[in-house]
Formats: C-alpha cells, sequence, structure tokens
C-alpha cells in the first residue's frame, strides 16, 4: 500500500494469497464476534443502566443457549483449524523438483550456497516461478529465516537440518528477517531476497561461478578419504551410495529409515548412531573436520548420485518410496 | 486481666483442645485433614518436579538406546541394591515410629527415628561412594570426562557414543543428586522431630507432624524406586 | 445544668491495621490480610521496574536506528521486562494480593488453612525479588524471557544463572500459594457454604492454584537443568554436547503456556465478582462460568507446543496441537457470553470498578479472538515471532489481567484500606487506560502481520509510523496507570471512611467490617443463601429466578 507506512505486506509468493485469504477471513469472522459482543454490551450497558424503582431480573441461565455459544463457535473453529491446517500442510511439504539452496545460519549472518554453486551472504537470488527449496542448518544458536513477502518462516536449529519451501511470483526485493532472538545483533541479521525475470537470473547466475555445489563436494568426498570405504561398487567396507538418496535404508536394529539429507549429515558426523545392516561400525566421525557448508556440499554430492529423477523428499516428512534396490543393502 | 485470671482462661482453654490446635482451625480433625491434604499436594509437586527429568531420560534413552545401556552398565549395580534395600527399610521405621506415637510407646518411636536417620545417611554415604568412584573413572560430565572404547550391551563390536554417554551421566548426577539432596531435607525435618518426639510433644491423639513428616519420607524412598531401575538396571544381559 | 449537645468522639473500631503497630508486627504477620498488602507493596514496585524498562523499550523503538541504546542493552531491557512482569508481577497480581486477602473472608474462614506458609511465601517473594533486582543492577539477563538454548546455556555473555535462581525461588512462593488455596477452599468453607454457593473469584483462584502446583514445578526443573548446563557443561540441551534444544523448548512451554492462565483466570473472577455487583444480579450460567475455569486449567495443559509450530516439530504433532489449541477457546468465550448475558435486564451502575469490567470484556473478546489467528497452522507460520503475538499477548495480560486487577483493587479498596477512593478520578484513569493500551497495542497487530519481527531494536523505515503510535499510546497508558497509584494513597489520608458494604454487594467478606479485623468474623457464619442473591440484598426478600428455555 504506501510505501512509507505499509499496512499489509507485499505479496510475492504462492503461499502468500493463501495465509492472507485465511487472515481475512479470520478478520471477518473475529470482526463480526467482537460487534456482536461488543454491540450487546453497549445496548444492555444502556437500556439497562440503573434506574430508581427498577429492580434487575434475577436469571439462572439458559441450557439451551449455553449448548448453543459452545457448540457454534467449536463449529467456527474446526472451519478455522482445517483450513490453517490445509494451508500450513501445503506450505510444508514442498514440490518434487524444487531448486535445491542450502542456507548455514549464524551469528549474525546468513550464508546461502546455491546448488549450482553460487555463494551469497545475507541476500538470495532466485529466478520468478521457481520451486526453491532451502535446506538450512544454524553454526550456533537457534535463528529463524523469515521472509513476510512468502509469508514463510522456518527456525533454523543446530545439529540438524529443516527445510521451509517457497515459489516466488512477482520479481522484487523483500525483506529477510531472522525471528528467532539469537543474541546481539538479532536485528541487525537481515538480508534481501531478490527475485528476478529468469532471464536476468540466468545472467546473475552466469557470473562468477565457482562450479555446481555437488562438485564441490565430489572434491571433498575425495579428499577426506570417503571414497576408500564408499565405493561406486558393493567392494568396499561402507554402503555404496549410488542411488541411496531419498530411498529406505535398513539398520542393523532392524529400524528402517529414510535417506534423506538429516540421514546424510548424521552419518557424516555421528556415524556409529545409524548403522547400516550388514557393515560394521568403523566410520570414523567428521565431527569437527569439516565446516557446515561443506557438509552441504557433501550432502548435495550424494544427492547429485541418485540421478535427475531420484526422490527429492522434505527432511520433516519422510515418504518411503520404491523398495531397496538389491545390490545398494543387503 | 490480672495474671491468676489470665493463668485461669489459659488452663480452662487448654482443657478444651489441644495446645497444638492453631485457631484459624474449628476443630483439631480439620487441622489434621488439612495437614494432610497440604502434604500430599506438595509431593504432587515433587512428582512434577522430578517428572521433567524422567521425561528427559525417558526421550534420550529411547534416542540413544546403545549408549545408554553402556553407560548404566558402567554403575554399580551392588551399591544400587543395598541403597534401595536400605531406603525401603527406612521407610518401615518411619512406620514403626508412627505406631510407636500411637500406642504411646515412648522407646519404640524415639528408635525408631533415630534408626531411620541412621539409615539416611547410610544413604547418603553410599551415594558418595558411588560418586567417589565416578569421578575417579572420570564419568563425571564437564571436561575431564572419557568414556571411550566402552562396549554397547549386545554389540560387542560396537562402541558406545562418549558424547551420548555423557549425557546419560549428566541425568544421572542430576537425578541421584536432586534425590540426594531431598534426602538431606529429610534428615533436616527428622531431626527436628526427633526434637519433638523427646520433648514429648507427641501423643496418641497428636502426631501430624510425624504423619506428614513420614509422607515426605516415603516419597523420597518411591522416588529412589524408581530411579534405581532406570539408571542401574537397563540392558544388564548376563 | 445547660443542654448542650454531646460530643460525640468517634471510636476508632480494632481492625486488622490498627491492631498492632511496629515493623516487627507487619514482617512477622501470619494475618492473610496483612501479607497481602505486603504483597501488594512489592508487586507494585516490581511493576514500576518492569514498567520502566517498558518505557525504555517504547522510547528506542521511536526511531528505526538502534540509537537510544545499545544493543546489548536493548537485549536486556526486554529480557527483563518480561521476566520482571510475568513472575513478579502478574503471575503474583491477584492471587497474592487480592485472593490471599479476599479467600479466607469469602468463604467464612479465620485465615487460610496455613498462614505461616502464607507468610514464607511472600519471603521467598521477596528473596527472589531481592536476587533479581541483583542480577538487573549487576549486568542484567539477555536471553528473552524464554531463555531458548543453546543461546541461554552456552553463548550468552550475561547473568542467566542468576536470573534462573531468581526464577526459581519466585516459582517456590507461587507453589506454595497455591497450596494453600487448595487446601483452603477444600478444608476451610463455613457450615452451609457449599461448592455451588462460592462466589465465582474463589472457583477461579481453585483452577488457578490447580495450575500453580501443577505446572510450576515443571519450570523449576528445567531452571536447575539449564542452571546445571550453563555452569557444568552437561550437554542436555546442546547440540554440540548431543542434546536437543527442542527438549528445552517443550519443558519450558509445558509450564509457560498454563502459566498464561494463571495470570489470566483470576482476572476473570474478578470479572464476575464486579459484574454481578454492579448489575445487581446473580452471574448468568453460574455452573458454567465456575466449570469453564476447570476446563481452562485442564485445556491449559494440554497445548503447550502451539508456540512451537515453526521451531521444527512434525507436521503431525503441529496439527495435534493446533487442534486441541481451538479447544481451550470455547470455554473462554463461553465466559464471555455469559458475562454479557448476566448485563441484560440487570440494573447497572457505572463506578470504576465495572468500568473496567466493561474494558476487560472488550480487550480480553480481542486478544483472545487474535489467540485463534494464532492456533491456525497456516498463519502461525508467517505471524509467530512477530509483534503480532506480542499484541496478543498484551491485549491478555495488559488489557485483561491487568484491567480486572485495577477492577479488583478499586472495588474491594474500601474493604482492604476502610477508605473509598475519589470515583470521578477513578474513572477518568479507566477510560485513559482503555484508550491508551489501544493506541499502544493495536498498531502492533499491523505491525506484525507487515512482517516486524520481535525484539528488534532497529528495523526498516517503513515500521516507523506504526512504532510512533504505539509508543504516544504508551505514554497514555503510564500516565493511566500513575493516577490509581497516587489517589490510591491519597485516600489513605484523606479518603472518605468507608462504610462496611459501600456498594451492597454480595459476598460473605462484605459482612465484615470495613477494614476487617483480624479474625474476620465474630461468629462463624453459618451459609443459608446462594451466591449472589442481590434480589435479597435489593429487596430484602427472595424473587424468583428464571430459567430460560
Amino acid at each position: 500500500m504506501f510505501d512509507n507506512f505499509p499496512l499489509w505486506p507485499a505479496r510475492a509468493s504462492t503461499a502468500a494469497g493463501n495465509v492472507d485469504a485465511l487472515y481475512i477471513f479470520l478478520i471477518i469472522v473475529s470482526g463480526m464476534m467482537t460487534l456482536l459482543v461488543f454491540t450487546a454490551i453497549v445496548i444492555f450497558a444502556a437500556r439497562y443502566r440503573h434506574r430508581r424503582g427498577v429492580l434487575a431480573e434475577q436469571i439462572e441461565g439458559s441450557i439451551p443457549l449455553e449448548v448453543t455459544w459452545s457448540i457454534i463457535p467449536l463449529g467456527v473453529f474446526m472451519v478455522i483449524f482445517v483450513w490453517g491446517a490445509v494451508v500450513y500442510f501445503h506450505s510444508r511439504t514442498p514440490p518434487r523438483d524444487a531448486t535445491d539452496v542450502y542456507v548455514v545460519a549464524k551469528q549474525w549472518m546468513w550464508k546461502l550456497q546455491h546448488a549450482e554453486g553460487q555463494r551469497e551472504i545475507n541476500s538470495l537470488h532466485i529466478p520468478v516461478d521457481r520451486d526453491v527449496r532451502l535446506i538450512m542448518t544454524s553454526q550456533d544458536v537457534i535463528h529463524s529465516f523469515f521472509v513476510p513477502a512468502f509469508r514463510m518462516k522456518q527456525d533454523v536449529l543446530p545439529g540438524r537440518y529443516t527445510t521451509a519451501w517457497f515459489h516466488a511470483t512477482k520479481a522484487g526485493t523483500y525483506h529477510l528477517f531472522c525471528a528467532e532472538y539469537c543474541g546481539t545483533q538479532h536485528s541487525g541479521m537481515i538480508g534481501d531476497i531478490v527475485v528476478m525475470e529468469p532471464a536476468q537470473y540466468e545472467a546473475w547466475m552466469s557470473g562468477g561461478n565457482t562450479g555446481p555445489l555437488s562438485a564441490t563436494g565430489e572434491k571433498l568426498f575425495a579428499e577426506l578419504g570417503c571414497a576408500t570405504c564408499h565405493r561406486s561398487d558393493t567392494q568396499g567396507r561402507g554402503p555404496t551410495l549410488q542411488g541411496v538418496f531419498g530411498q529406505p535404508v535398513q539398520l542393523q536394529d532392524g529400524r528402517i529409515v529414510t535417506a534423506d539429507e538429516n540421514y546424510i549429515r548424521e552419518s557424516i558426523l555421528d556415524p556409529g548412531s545409524k548403522i547400516v545392516n550388514g557393515f560394521k561400525p568403523v566410520m570414523p566421525t567428521f565431527q569437527g573436520l569439516v565446516n557446515e557448508e561443506q557438509v552441504n556440499a557433501l550432502v548435495a554430492y550424494v544427492k547429485s548420485l541418485s540421478g535427475a529423477s531420484a526422490v527429492k523428499t522434505n527432511t520433516a516428512m519422510a515418504q518411503p518410496t520404491a523398495p531397496a534396490k538389491g545390490n545398494q543393502v543387503q | 486481666m490480672s495474671d491468676s485470671q489470665a493463668t485461669a482462661q489459659t488452663s480452662v482453654h487448654e482443657d478444651l483442645h489441644s495446645p497444638a490446635l492453631l485457631h484459624h482451625f474449628a476443630t483439631e480433625e480439620q487441622q489434621r485433614n488439612a495437614s494432610s491434604f497440604g502434604m500430599w499436594i506438595f509431593l504432587g509437586t515433587e512428582v512434577m518436579f522430578f517428572g521433567g527429568l524422567f521425561v528427559s531420560y525417558l526421550i534420550y534413552r529411547l534416542w540413544y538406546f546403545g549408549d545408554f545401556g553402556a553407560a548404566s552398565k558402567s554403575i554399580d549395580a551392588g551399591l544400587g541394591a543395598t541403597n534401595t534395600a536400605v531406603l525401603i527399610c527406612s521407610s518401615l521405621t518411619v512406620v514403626l515410629a508412627i505406631w510407636g506415637a500411637q500406642i504411646a510407646n515412648r522407646k519404640l518411636m524415639i528408635g525408631s527415628l533415630i534408626l531411620t536417620m541412621l539409615f539416611g545417611l547410610a544413604f547418603l554415604g553410599i551415594k558418595g561412594k558411588e560418586y567417589k568412584d565416578k569421578f575417579e573413572e572420570h564419568h563425571v560430565p564437564g571436561a575431564s570426562f572419557s568414556f571411550e572404547k566402552v562396549p554397547i550391551p549386545g554389540h560387542p563390536d560396537q562402541y558406545a557414543n562418549p558424547r551420548h554417554a555423557q549425557i546419560f551421566f549428566a541425568l544421572y548426577f542430576v537425578m541421584t543428586g536432586l534425590h540426594a539432596l531431598h534426602m538431606v531435607v529429610g534428615l533436616g525435618i527428622f531431626t527436628w522431630l526427633l526434637i519433638m518426639a523427646w520433648k514429648g510433644r507427641f501423643t496418641p491423639e497428636y502426631h501430624t507432624p510425624l504423619e506428614i513428616g513420614g509422607l515426605y519420607w516415603h516419597f523420597v524412598d518411591i522416588i529412589w524406586i524408581y530411579l534405581f531401575p532406570l539408571l542401574y538396571l537397563i540392558d544388564r544381559h548376563p | 445544668m445547660s443542654m448542650a449537645t454531646p460530643i460525640v468522639t468517634p471510636v476508632e473500631r480494632e481492625d486488622y491495621l490498627n491492631k498492632e503497630y511496629g515493623v516487627a508486627s507487619w514482617l512477622l504477620t501470619t494475618d492473610h490480610k496483612r501479607i497481602a498488602l505486603l504483597y501488594l507493596i512489592s508487586i507494585t514496585f516490581f511493576f514500576f521496574i518492569g514498567g520502566f524498562f517498558a518505557l525504555l523499550i517504547r522510547l528506542e523503538l521511536l526511531t528505526p536506528a538502534g540509537d537510544l541504546v545499545q544493543a546489548d542493552t536493548y537485549n536486556k531491557l526486554f529480557t527483563m521486562h518480561g521476566q520482571v512482569m510475568v513472575f513478579f508481577f502478574l503471575i503474583p497480581s491477584i492471587p497474592a494480593v487480592l485472593g490471599n486477602f479476599l479467600i479466607p473472608m469469602m468463604i467464612g474462614a479465620k485465615d487460610l488453612a496455613f498462614p505461616r506458609i502464607n507468610l514464607l511465601s511472600w519471603y521467598l517473594y521477596i528473596i527472589a525479588g531481592i536476587m533479581m533486582l541483583h542480577c538487573i543492577l549487576t549486568g542484567g539477563v539477555d536471553t528473552g524471557w524464554t531463555f531458548y538454548t543453546p543461546f541461554s546455556t552456552a553463548f550468552s555473555n550475561t547473568k542467566v544463572i542468576e536470573a534462573g535462581l531468581a526464577i526459581f525461588v519466585s516459582g517456590f512462593s507461587s507453589i506454595l500459594t497455591g497450596l494453600n488455596f487448595v487446601v483452603t477452599i477444600h478444608r476451610m468453607r463455613a457450615p452451609g457454604m457449599t461448592w455451588s454457593r462460592l462466589p465465582l473469584f474463589v472457583w477461579s483462584h481453585y483452577a488457578t492454584s490447580i495450575i500453580q502446583i501443577l505446572g510450576t514445578p515443571v519450570i523449576a526443573i528445567t531452571l536447575v537443568l539449564v542452571v546445571a548446563e550453563r555452569a557444568l557443561h552437561l550437554g542436555i540441551f546442546d547440540p554440540k554436547l548431543g542434546g536437543d534444544p527442542l527438549l528445552f523448548q517443550h519443558l519450558f512451554w509445558f509450564y509457560s503456556h498454563p502459566a498464561v492462565y494463571i495470570m489470566i483466570l483470576p482476572s476473570m473472577g474478578v470479572v464476575s465478582e464486579v459484574i454481578a455487583c454492579f448489575s445487581r444480579k446473580r452471574i448468568f450460567g453460574y455452573h458454567f462460568v465456575a466449570l469453564s475455569s476447570l476446563a481452562i486449567a485442564v485445556f491449559g495443559f494440554l497445548v503447550w507446543a502451539h508456540h512451537m509450530f515453526v521451531a521444527g516439530i512434525s507436521v503431525y504433532a503441529a496439527l495435534v496441537f493446533s487442534l486441541l489449541s481451538y479447544s481451550v477457546a470455547v470455554p473462554s468465550a463461553v465466559k464471555v457470553f455469559n458475562w454479557t448475558a448476566t448485563l441484560y435486564k440487570g440494573s447497572i451502575h457505572y463506578d470504576a470498578p465495572m468500568l473496567y469490567a466493561f474494558g476487560f470484556l472488550g480487550l480480553f473478546t480481542m486478544g483472545g479472538l487474535t489467540g485463534l489467528f494464532l492456533a491456525a497452522l497456516g498463519i502461525d507460520v508467517h505471524v509467530t515471532d512477530t509483534y503480532f503475538v506480542v499484541a496478543h499477548f498484551h491485549y491478555i495480560m495488559v488489557g485483561g489481567a491487568l484491567m480486572g486487577y485495577l477492577g479488583g483493587l478499586h472495588f474491594w479498596w474500601p474493604k482492604i484500606s476502610g477508605r473509598l477512593y475519589p470515583e470521578g478520578w477513578a474513572r477518568l484513569a479507566a477510560l485513559i487506560v482503555f484508550v491508551g493500551f489501544n493506541l499502544t497495542f493495536f498498531p502492533q497487530f499491523i505491525l506484525g502481520y507487515v512482517g516486524m519481527p520481535r525484539r528488534y531494536y532497529q528495523y526498516p523505515g517503513e515500521f516507523q509510523v506504526l512504532n510512533v503510535m504505539s509508543t504516544a499510546g504508551a505514554t497514555v497508558l503510564g500516565i493511566g496507570y500513575l493516577l490509581p497509584m497516587i489517589y490510591f494513597l491519597w485516600s489513605m489520608r484523606y479518603g472518605k471512611p468507608a462504610p462496611d458494604n459501600p456498594w451492597k454487594a454480595a459476598g460473605l467478606e462484605w459482612q465484615t467490617q470495613s477494614p476487617p479485623t483480624t479474625f474476620n468474623f465474630e461468629k462463624e457464619p453459618v451459609v443459608t443463601w446462594e451466591a449472589y442473591n442481590y434480589d435479597e440484598i435489593d429487596t430484602g426478600h427472595k424473587e424468583e429466578v428464571k430459567v430460560v428455555g
């Protein structure tokens, strides 16, 4: 609305419309309820003000009325709940072919790594009309990635990945805020989301390239000696990682887990916690030997081994897909 | 009024009810019920207090199943079992003390109170030995914590993750430490009860402080009865 | 002999205030009424401290740049504003002042069940308060009142342990008060005072006490763990040591959500008493209002993770907690409807307590409705951790709880002090508070939706206009709070002496002297009438009580 005095945030993503619709519905419902109660109070207060010789009428109550004004609000609340749940579900379920962007939050800045390789600090360039999935972790305390124009917010935790996604619909520059108090410069941990037309985005992408993130990961994979045990055949001391991402994995204790980003990350930093069935617990931990960005690169590499048609999963809601292929896990 | 009048009034007053009746209560029964109810509610708060620790323990035990098993195996179940027996005996002596008051057997009452406190001290002594052992084995969380190459029970080829084991020990020390603190408070309460008993304040009609002190002691005992198997006895395969 | 008109010297009646003088008689008292006054003075002190921090916060937020105080200082300001207001003002306020003073009298008892424990509660509060003050004066704490890990355990450089221990001690004060109330209400009711004849003020404090008893120990143990982790690096909440920061959040909110019901339920009790008295009729749907207090207490324990919808919990957990959160809204709505229905065919007076009750009805309704927004998952993702939430909880805690507290103070002031406050000034103050409040906090709803996050001391320029409005409102609100402070004090010396029942209100407390004697009643009352028997009071006889439908 007004540039200096906005009363409504910009609407720049597919989610924004959904959230705004529910919000407006709630404003209308609350407004009606408020009006109802306020009107009743004002009318009663005026009409029944104390007058000499007029007594109050003692009324015990009314069970039908109590039931009515319990059931009707409950019904309205259930409508709001379901609507809110549907909007939430949609905003929590990234589409399958979303472009990945890895985010590392630290006091007090945002570090972003595109899958194509670009690195950014405190800004994120993305093209209009593309599904983008953020895979985020923190180096220190809890932060929160908040883009009001996208109606999107997700806490960023140390020690694990959390994900979020959006689909930008309007070119422009929008605020990025940290929304979880994180210390001294919490209010300084802000940035820009720059949504560009596809042509401009291509132009931006081609300038200054370090190669795709997965290539960085591949290099690290060799440098750190991962390839010694995780060979591309099944002869290694560790399971092969070809095609493993997104698939169910059977563990030594009988559990079956899905190999999502958090699983890969945990396998690197805390390998003893989940041993794949049929393998010995000999993998050393790389905690302290790799930083968060390097872990992101390795994860991107492992994902790339599953090919373009691999299932991309939302770490918050892992869904097992096809049964495990014979040459991966025993 | 004159002194003699005041004294006369007081002794008439005391004939009407026990000197222990507080004036905002209408009857001694009301006072006794209120005291007892109050202690039960307080114990309810204690359940919620320890409850947070039990919930944390439960969650980490499920996440770090093997590591917790390995850590649990390293604490002395013999000492723990001894302590369990000690506490159960102490609860028995508490009941005997109350019974002694109920049948006006001063010797039984005071003797049982003293025994209870001795058992309590024994418990704390054994706990102290356990803590000393943990300190020497470097199992106290902190800079000098070490838990290398300890096999997970049932998986001899796998070692426990020291970071996860450290969480077990963190919970172990907080839970048993908090319990021990409650024991110390209990000993303080019983010291006071012993003094009151010695002075002859308890009669078959009035021994409410003994009853509610006893309730507290039993509660501390019950907390231990939950702590013992959870901390000492998980994953103890032969 | 002359027929001179005899000069009648007013005999000063003995009451709880003049029975004994001297500091010791106050500091060692076991009289629930004196303890209530001790609390009144102490919580007012902390209200000023918390309010001072709020003033500095709003002054800083007048401009987009961080130019009044440094970032670290601002972080300490909002942290300590929250801690002081929540733990040292709101949670004790009505129970420790009005509850302590009134509950024994309302049920016909001489005192609470455990008067010495009552005094101990106050001393624990004072010790906690001193610890908190010391923490504030020697550097303060900057974790936010929610002290999330791992920031509070491994990163903050401020006095987290001291603040944590202060709150721990204050928790025990709260627990003991709750314990005292529950035993008192169960065991000390006068003959004939059945549960169905209890004033709704007592019902609401009963429900509050249940929450205090069951919930507070959980934050106590959480604080123990945070302090232990910070001091000894245990790793329970720190991912670098294998712990889980979300475990902290679950433990914290398990108490802190029910805590907000500790803050609002007593206020609802006050509103019931005031509306009944100034409408001259029973509360519509007495049983429903009584039971709704219990329902709020119970359901309030089931919804804590609605503070964690974006924290990293699973979608399914979020669905469950969102659904349950709507359940707790129903009893609150039921109360508002019953209070409104009470006005119907009443005989309504507009004295200051009633103006505060009207204000409560309006502001609590608005605040409660915005809770519906937050419980809706799709909306919460956008507005959580923004000023929308700040506005929501201030509507309830300030617009609701604080208005109820002020209304109650006015209503029972004649009983407590034996004096009448100046009615004209009181009505003006109520109006100023209402206007100032809305001006302060309504813009914050808009600010939140537009995207201004919480706990920000610098912000993008386009948020300035709304922030300036909010600060302007805060100034007005501050004046509204200062006025009662001044005229209550004034009335203790210069106010008109109050009759025993200036409002002709129902309730056993009004059948005592103003101010009451130390033991409240000459003889133990025997109750044979229903609560809110305004028909008998106004006409001298019982009227037929209608049941509609």
